[in-house]
């Protein structure tokens, strides 16, 4: 897998169908439905204390616009990913190119994903900081491998935004 | 200086006219309101408020670095101090002052999925 900048867009190339695979499952990873701890991590609590009438505003008022974010972002990935749709014996060497104006939404739709993933494992500090795990032999090492490699992309996309 | 001739020479003149009262009807006792629960919700608000970025093994270093950029202004020697410090004390105040803003910066935050709070200043 090669990964660049070319002008407006971040393309990467050479995809294998491997990880072509890992990146079509952005949206479905992000996916929060039947995982309430998930739920709960991505629209956590705006305090620690007990305000319950503030949390309750927050919950009626903030959390609805938060969600047509984080759909939205998710959508706009979605809507990228399409390029690799297609005859699944072809994903070989495919390429995939995202706008650079759509960065933002690959940044909130990767971070959504990661989030889910690591809470619907629980993944450990520990784990998290292994990047150097063994190569993958469980669904739990896959789920991990996809954490990293989301946390991978995301690195590229914030260095092309700092050029 | 008393409010109370002014009440007695316009307001009652004025009540008799529209309600008839009879001449001999006492003087109003209608007392000044008091605003006093109102003035202390005010202050409540006034108080100085946190807003506190607790630490999340998840979210990258350099993505947490471009959000404290990004919501707050921080230059990036600046944004890093407070990321650093997330990482290791497991929390960074990253902004007081009114609570209105705080909120604000509270839901930006979180439109980052960063782990942010609103505190009070005690």
């Amino acid at each position: 897998m090669e990964i660049c900048r070319r002008k407006n867009q971040i393309e990467i190339s050479e995809l294998d169908p491997f990880l072509a695979e890992l990146l079509r499952q952005i949206p479905a990873s992000a996916n929060r439905e039947g995982a309430p701890a998930a739920e709960e991590r991505i629209f956590s609590a705006p305090t620690n204390g007990s305000e319950t009438e503030f949390r309750s505003e927050w919950r009626m008022y903030v959390e609805p616009e938060l969600r047509r974010l984080f759909q939205t972002a998710a959508q706009t990935v979605a809507g990228d990913l399409e390029q690799l749709n297609g005859n699944e014996k072809n994903l070989a060497n495919r390429t995939l190119r995202i706008p650079t104006k759509h960065a933002d939404a690959w940044l909130n739709a990767l971070n959504q994903a990661r989030l889910v993933i690591a809470v619907k494992n629980s993944f450990t500090e520990t784990e998290l900081n292994d990047h150097l795990h063994s190569p993958i032999g469980s669904r739990r090492d896959l789920s991990l491998f996809q954490v990293n490699f989301y946390g991978f992309l995301q690195e590229f996309i914030l260095r092309e935004l700092e050029c | 200086m008393s409010v109370e001739p002014l009440w007695g020479e316009v307001a009652e003149p004025l009540i008799r006219g529209i309600i008839v009262l009879p001449n001999n009807a006492a003087p109003s006792t209608i007392g000044a309101p008091t605003i006093e629960e109102e003035t202390r919700e005010e202050e409540a608000l006034d108080v100085p408020w946190q807003v506190v970025v607790h630490n999340d093994p998840v979210n990258l270093m350099s993505y947490v670095i471009m959000v404290f950029q990004r919501v707050f202004g921080y230059p990036r020697d600046k944004a890093e101090r407070h990321m650093l410090e997330v990482h290791h004390k497991g929390r960074s105040i990253l902004w007081s002052g009114m609570r209105e803003p705080a909120e604000l910066y509270v839901q930006q935050l979180h439109g980052y999925l960063l782990l942010a709070t609103l505190e009070k200043v005690y």
